[in-house]
């Protein structure tokens, strides 16, 4: 039964069918869960006792940097799938995953230096995480480079879905080895400050915002799949089916 | 096994038809070195503080301009596809191509490391510990290109582009490579940073030419 859904779900016809149904439940609760995260984080949750208002940006932050974690895992399973079973739909989802993973990267990155502008003084410091998310984008910019390198469009999608499972197994190590570093560099005395527990006022919106990302990631990746999957498949007489009778 | 001695030997033996390409290496190396302190102020002390970043990206920069020669010449003589056929695994050929190419790029920064070390003013005392980081940290170069490389054989020219694909995945060895330096430098242990460049070279040894062979076998499809 699971073998059969997964053997359809690798049917490109079955697959536009199936994310178009999808795509409606996840785009509204998205956009709600969304609203309703940054809505109560930046109007209700109180201020944090030492940084007042400031520390709103992390109802954006948070959920952009775990994002960027997670698509890039996520990119790393399909990869496996698409090299593994040669399936087109992986492929297209690593192809559609890259750009909105090194979006969020690219977001966290932005928001964390905005943030770290009052609080640290600065808007780049070299910590560890800070150094890592960098990295981690250029290894998303990577993937999307080779992938639009590449002509022939099916050994561009397993030569990135390749050097993506290369990257997922090096993450963990740069994460590690980067902390290493910062920590045998003790730079200037811009330390973290010390997170106190957070408040569940302030944590409940976090959460939301965060599974809001989530389903919009979901959203957003389903709809950039549909058009790689048509425009590939742009010969085929399904294609030419269904954009008559769609 | 006999198929990763036969490949090892004539890749050698075609190194050293063409000694030059050695040759370059020293240059290059020296070269880069020389140049480097007229960008900046010839001050011992912060030639001396920037000596292990500028060896390592000297390496770096080697591996880079360097790593095309692995399989482009192979490719272009018809040599690759015959050795995607063949009975031998293809992981154990690409691990003897490398070893290989490190011998004759690789191993050469090494030697050369004690006179460029000179050049920048390091104590006599720290020079084991700098051949010793880079005998460890540039196979690791090799090997981890050699999957940069194998990835981009289908395009005319890799070159900005296959910077991109592999300086991320080099940033544990330059961590580790230039912490050992320093700590040496400064006359503080180097174990800590060595092991973990051991530790690296294992892990890449072992599955680098996994993942190079199966991107060989995705390039030349």
């Amino acid at each position: 039964m699971l073998m059969r859904w997964f053997h359809q779900l690798g049917s490109p016809p079955y697959f536009q069918m199936l994310a178009r149904r999808l795509s409606p439940w996840l785009a509204v609760p998205a956009v709600l869960l969304t609203a309703w995260g940054f809505y109560a984080g930046l109007v209700h949750a109180p201020p944090d006792y030492q940084q007042g208002d400031a520390f709103r940006i992390i109802y954006v932050h948070v959920p952009a940097a775990w994002l960027s974690l997670f698509v890039y895992t996520a990119m790393a399973v399909a990869a496996v799938i698409a090299l593994v079973w040669r399936m087109k739909v992986a492929e297209a989802f690593v192809i559609a995953a890259a750009p909105i993973g090194a979006s969020f990267t690219f977001l966290a990155l932005v928001t964390g230096s905005i943030w770290g502008k009052p609080m640290w003084g600065t808007w780049w410091v070299w910590d560890a995480r800070l150094t890592s998310e960098l990295i981690l984008l250029f290894l998303y910019l990577g993937v999307m480079a080779l992938e639009n390198a590449i002509e022939e469009p099916r050994s561009a999608a397993r030569a990135a879905s390749l050097l993506a499972i290369v990257g997922v197994v090096n993450v963990p190590i740069i994460h590690y080895s980067v902390e290493w570093w910062n920590t045998l560099h003790q730079g200037p005395t811009v330390t973290r400050f010390d997170a106190p527990a957070i408040e569940w006022s302030m944590l409940l919106p976090l959460l939301v915002s965060a599974l809001g990302f989530t389903l919009l990631f979901a959203w957003l990746v389903l709809v950039r799949m549909r058009v790689i999957l048509l425009r590939r498949e742009a010969g085929s007489r399904w294609v030419r089916e269904w954009l008559q009778n769609p | 096994m006999s198929g990763f001695l036969a490949m090892l030997r004539r890749d050698l033996l075609l190194l050293a038809r063409q000694r030059g390409e050695a040759v370059h290496h020293v240059l290059f190396f020296l070269l880069l070195v020389a140049l480097f302190p007229l960008g900046t102020r010839p001050a011992p002390d912060l030639l001396l503080s920037l000596a292990p970043a500028l060896m390592w990206m000297a390496a770096l920069l080697a591996a880079l301009l360097s790593l095309d020669r692995l399989f482009r010449p192979d490719l272009e003589d018809g040599t690759l596809e015959q050795l995607l056929l063949s009975r031998e695994p293809l992981a154990l050929l690409v691990l003897a191509k490398v070893a290989a190419y490190w011998l004759g790029g690789g191993l050469i920064f090494v030697l050369v490391s004690p006179l460029v070390g000179l050049l920048l003013g390091v104590p006599a005392q720290a020079i084991p510990v700098i051949m010793l980081s880079l005998l460890l940290g540039t196979p690791v170069l090799g090997l981890i290109g050699a999957i940069g490389v194998a990835l981009t054989l289908g395009l005319q020219r890799a070159g900005v582009l296959l910077s991109l694909l592999v300086f991320p995945l080099y940033v544990p060895v330059l961590i580790f490579g230039a912490g050992a330096m320093q700590a040496a430098i400064e006359g503080l242990p180097a174990a800590g940073p060595l092991y973990m460049l051991s530790g690296l070279l294992l892990l890449a040894i072992s599955l680098a030419p996994l993942a190079a062979a199966a991107a060989l076998r995705i390039s030349l499809e």
